[in-house]
């Protein structure tokens, strides 16, 4: 077996879907046999779409498109026969068991007798799941759906294997366990592609396409794209004021792109690779440290980085006066749905000018402490208080104070963007001599006064986010519920939001954050890793990073460092739950 | 470049052991599903008990008040005589404003009024006759209507009564009306509701049913993972037919017990026929479920749609509770349309007439070709593409 063969071949693949920016505009990229290819962009970028075409589900408007030695035009059918296909939404029935589910995919798919015996028991091999096989798929955890329909998708073995975002929704740890299923099928021989949001998720495949608004950005292997930015990042120890130092370093000519990582600032210079660089170039003091190029930063350098200059919104931003109180505090939360306690216990306080930072995998109950933390969910215990106010007494005059953020896009869809900032400042209560001028500011300052008239449910999902987020910020608050504000989103947008909430903080503003984002928990003051209810691990991530180390990984990532924390636990846990484990 | 392996099952190409496994999931689903329970044996219980006692178009028992301004041997027989009647629930009044009052509050649906001097003109016999004065609640047509017939008959049956209690002969009338009603005799109208109520369930379990569990496979992108397998549209529509098909006829054969055992509806024709009506009229409306299911990809416009051109119609346009030769011709012309019409028609002949071949050969073969024609559209209409 040859493992170059080319499985499919695409030149100038172009898909519309109607008038406008086509959804996927001439790419040209050929997909091989023995090996995995990313296939990486934010969200409306045309990964489905390709892959939909790939599997001969959607027609191509334009160009040539061969697979696995047919054009799907013509024989859709040979492409269903030899390729897998997983949809972005696992494609389980979720009221059939899941061997139900996989006889259903192995009658389908013909695979009968010794070889469906062979198959299965290697497919239940990967995990630790055959003693699950009665379960219905509809209670398994996110994870072990995504695992499940993978399994269904590999029971024929597949020539070309097609994976619309496995890795969303899946915690590492699950993430890992997909990998290694699909890493044992590449070796026999298998083409596959990966489709993922998440860049880093992709720099570990051998070749990659990025795509971004249905444009193709780079495609090969992503040690090539990395290559580019080599010598180009690096970091800087900043001890205090690091968001100062980064917004400061950010106006440098020199300086493309920036984040805070931990006590450090990770900076990526423009032009050539340099040996030295000396920070004070930047204004910065401390001594800078070749860092290894990520693919991210690549990334970002193809699409020409980030807007440039402050945030505005903070500059228009009130400075809200220190205070030695906690702003949120949350005491032995606990939220039970029947006996299943979802947050169990919980207790943190974030003080005044903090980015507080809530990690962890789908269904720990990140997103019911959250809900607690703003008053959108009675605690069944314990209490939550934001700026010393108890939410279930106070409600109102202590959510006149925050800003809340909803993972969903949760404005209204049928009306503009005018027409939603004007309401969201009108049952914000601000005076009406106010709205207008606040209004025109948020337009300004989100770039959307080109999009003020159109219809919000039809832009793309960065121009709704910054639509959401202006929503959020039109009061003024001091304290920001941001849940997973950058999920989904292209890197450039994910930048220009955390300008504005390095910048709110800055002026005082208190931030309480969930991301998916790993490298964006960095970001955080302080971390707080919320796993099966209960809080596991708080600190700040280089804190948190430590705890990971061992000799073979002296720089663990924060993946890293999560997937440590959590093994930790549950060994400790070990003896007495190990049934708990879905 | 490998060459084509020979797949042992090349999709296109039917194989009845796909189809099976979609038979046996659809079928796993449909058990584990309380919707599907619900709809196809809770929910006819509930109509066939609803139009069995709850709703009832016949008027046994008015409420009507009496007032007797006079009190003489003639109007008291005639008092008694109204009582005497089946139809009436007899309230005496002492005064007219208060049976009025009665009457306008609802709490009878007539009033008649024996005048003073009534027995004078009896006795007198003149040409003008005794005058009696019936009033109804004419905001009720139906009732109203009741009430004025009832009351001349009960005043007329009592009149010859009275004639021949006196030994008066009575004249014999040139024409003498004897109402006899076919098929359904004592006039009950659940005997024909209740045939209506089973065709209201097949299309709630054919139609609203199997559009909404397509839809739900759009929805939760199982179609998508299925479409990329190699299974064929013929699979994938009779992998739907079958099932659904299987769970209405189920539920029929349950309806039909449950009526003729249960409310004592009279079953006349013969069950094969009774069978092959039902089977050919579920065919028709899985078909539309299906069609409409493949256009509508959401349950919830799938759920509308099936409603508004599936369920309403069967509904008001079938003849099942509003006559269809009562409606306005342009709307009868649209009755034509929907399928419900003819299998309405059919079921109640076959429960309340019996097997009639002239309506049953024509029925059949109209339901026939509605269920070609849909299950034709469905399989055009289905592809395998996004």
């Amino acid at each position: 077996m040859s493992d170059s063969a080319v499985l499919v071949e695409m030149r100038g693949l172009t898909k519309r879907f109607g008038p406008g920016r086509p959804a996927l505009d001439r790419l040209d990229a050929r997909i091989l046999g023995g090996t995995i290819t990313g296939l990486a962009g934010p969200d409306g970028a045309g990964k489905t779409t390709l892959l939909r075409m790939i599997a001969g589900l959607l027609d191509p408007t334009e160009g040539e498109l061969r697979v696995l030695g047919v054009d799907p035009r013509e024989d859709a059918e040979e492409i269903h026969a030899r390729a897998g296909y997983m949809p972005q939404r696992f494609g389980l029935y979720e009221d059939l068991s899941v061997q139900q589910n996989l006889d259903l995919y192995a009658d389908l798919r013909g695979v009968l007798g010794e070889e469906r015996r062979e198959t299965f028991g290697r497919l239940l091999g990967f995990t630790d799941w055959a003693r699950f096989t009665d379960r219905r798929a509809g209670a398994l955890s996110g994870g072990m759906k995504q695992k499940l329909g993978l399994a269904c998708a590999l029971i024929s073995k597949p020539e070309l294997l097609l994976l619309d975002e496995p890795g969303v929704g899946v915690d590492p740890i699950s993430r890992r366990d997909l990998w290694r299923m699909v890493e044992d099928l590449v070796k026999d021989g298998v083409g596959v592609v990966w489709s993922t949001a998440y860049l880093d998720e992709a720099e570990q495949c051998e070749t990659v396409i990025v795509l971004n608004e249905g444009r193709p950005v780079f495609c090969g292997p992503p040690g090539e794209l990395t290559g580019r930015v080599r010598g180009r990042a690096w970091a800087v120890p900043v001890e205090h004021g690091r968001r100062r130092a980064l917004s400061k370093a950010l106006q440098s000519e020199e300086v493309l792109d920036g984040v805070v990582q931990g006590h450090r600032l990770r900076l990526v210079l423009r032009g050539k690779a340099r040996d030295r660089w000396d920070a004070s170039e930047a204004g910065l003091e401390g001594k800078a440290e070749a860092a290894e190029p990520r693919f991210e930063d690549a990334f970002i350098d193809a699409l020409g980085g980030p807007p440039r200059g402050p945030s505005r919104i903070a500059e228009a931003m009130r400075q809200v006066p220190p205070d030695d109180h906690p702003v949120i505090e949350a005491q032995d939360l606990t939220k039970r749905f029947g006996d299943f306690a979802a947050t169990d216990g919980v207790s943190f306080t974030v003080p005044r000018g903090e980015i507080f930072g809530l990690l962890g995998p789908n269904g720990a109950g990140k997103s019911t402490t959250f809900k607690m933390l703003c008053g959108l969910l009675r605690p069944t215990s314990g209490r939550a208080l934001v700026t010393g106010l108890d939410l279930e007494h106070s409600g109102s005059e202590a959510r006149s104070r925050l800003g809340y953020m909803a993972q969903k896009f949760s404005l209204y869809g049928d009306l503009s963007v005018r027409q939603n900032l004007e309401f969201f400042a009108g049952i914000y209560g601000l005076p009406r001599a106010r709205q207008k001028p606040a209004v025109d500011g948020m337009l300004d300052v989100f770039a959307l006064r080109d999009q003020a008239d159109e219809a919000s449910g039809g832009l793309p999902l960065g121009f709704k986010q910054r639509l959401s987020m202006a929503a959020a910020l039109m009061h003024e608050p001091d304290v920001l519920f941001l849940d997973e504000p950058t999920s989904g989103v292209d890197p450039l947008t994910r930048r220009e939001f955390w300008k504005h909430i390095n910048g709110l903080v800055e002026k005082g503003v208190t931030v309480l954050v969930t991301t998916h984002f790993m490298d964006e928990a960095e970001y955080c003051d302080r971390i707080g890793l919320v796993y099966r209810g209960k809080l596991i691990a708080l600190g700040p991530p280089d804190e948190l990073k430590a705890k990971a180390r061992t000799d073979k990984n002296e720089s663990p990532t924060m993946e890293d460092a999560f997937i440590h924390l959590v093994q930790a636990w549950d060994r400790e846990q070990g003896g007495d739950r190990k049934e708990g484990k879905p | 470049m490998k060459a084509p392996s020979p797949a042992p099952s090349r999709a296109g190409a039917f194989s009845p052991r796909r189809l099976g496994a979609l038979i046996r999931k659809e079928s796993i689903q449909i058990v584990r599903d309380p919707s599907s329970i619900l709809i196809a044996l809770i929910l006819p219980v509930v109509l066939l008990f609803l139009f069995g006692y709850a709703v009832s178009l016949d008027s046994t028992r008015l409420r009507l008040g009496v007032v007797l301004e006079e009190r003489t041997v003639d109007s008291e027989s005639l008092l008694a005589a109204l009582r005497d009647s089946k139809y009436f629930l007899v309230t005496p009044g002492a005064s007219r404003r208060e049976a009025e009052a009665d009457l306008t509050a609802g709490r009878t649906r007539g009033l008649v009024v024996v005048p003073v001097n009534f027995s004078r003109y009896l006795l007198s016999g003149g040409t003008e006759g005794a005058p009696l004065q019936v009033i109804a609640d004419g905001s009720e047509p139906n009732t109203a209507n009741f009430v004025q017939n009832y009351v001349r008959a009960a005043v007329g049956g009592w009149q010859q009564a009275r004639l021949l209690e006196r030994g008066i002969l009575v004249p014999p009338a040139r024409v003498d009306l004897q109402p006899r009603m076919w098929f359904n005799p004592s006039l009950e109208s659940k005997n024909f509701l209740v045939p209506g109520s089973i065709a209201i369930v097949m299309t709630l379990i054919g139609t609203l049913l199997t559009a909404l569990v397509v839809a739900r496979e759009w929805e939760r992108g199982t179609m998508e993972a299925l479409m990329a397998t190699p299974v064929s549209i013929q699979e994938l529509v009779l992998g739907k037919l079958v099932p659904y098909f299987t769970l209405g006829m189920g539920s029929m054969l349950f309806c039909t017990l449950v009526a003729t055992l249960v409310f004592g509806v009279p079953l006349r024709g013969s069950v094969v026929a009774l069978a092959l009506v039902t089977a050919v009229f579920l065919v028709s409306a899985l078909g539309l479920g299906l069609l409409l299911s493949t256009l509508a990809k959401s349950q919830f416009m799938a759920g509308q749609v099936a409603l508004v051109i599936g369920f309403l119609p069967a509904f008001q346009l079938s003849g099942f509770i509003f006559e269809i030769s009562a409606m306005p011709r342009w709307i009868q012309a649209i009755t034509f349309l929907f399928p419900a019409r003819w299998f309405v028609q059919s079921l109640q002949t076959l429960f309340l007439a019996g097997d009639v071949p002239a309506v049953l050969w024509r029925d059949g073969a109209i339901l026939v070709g509605f269920a070609v024609l849909f299950v034709f559209l469905t399989s055009r209409v289905t592809r395998k593409k996004l």
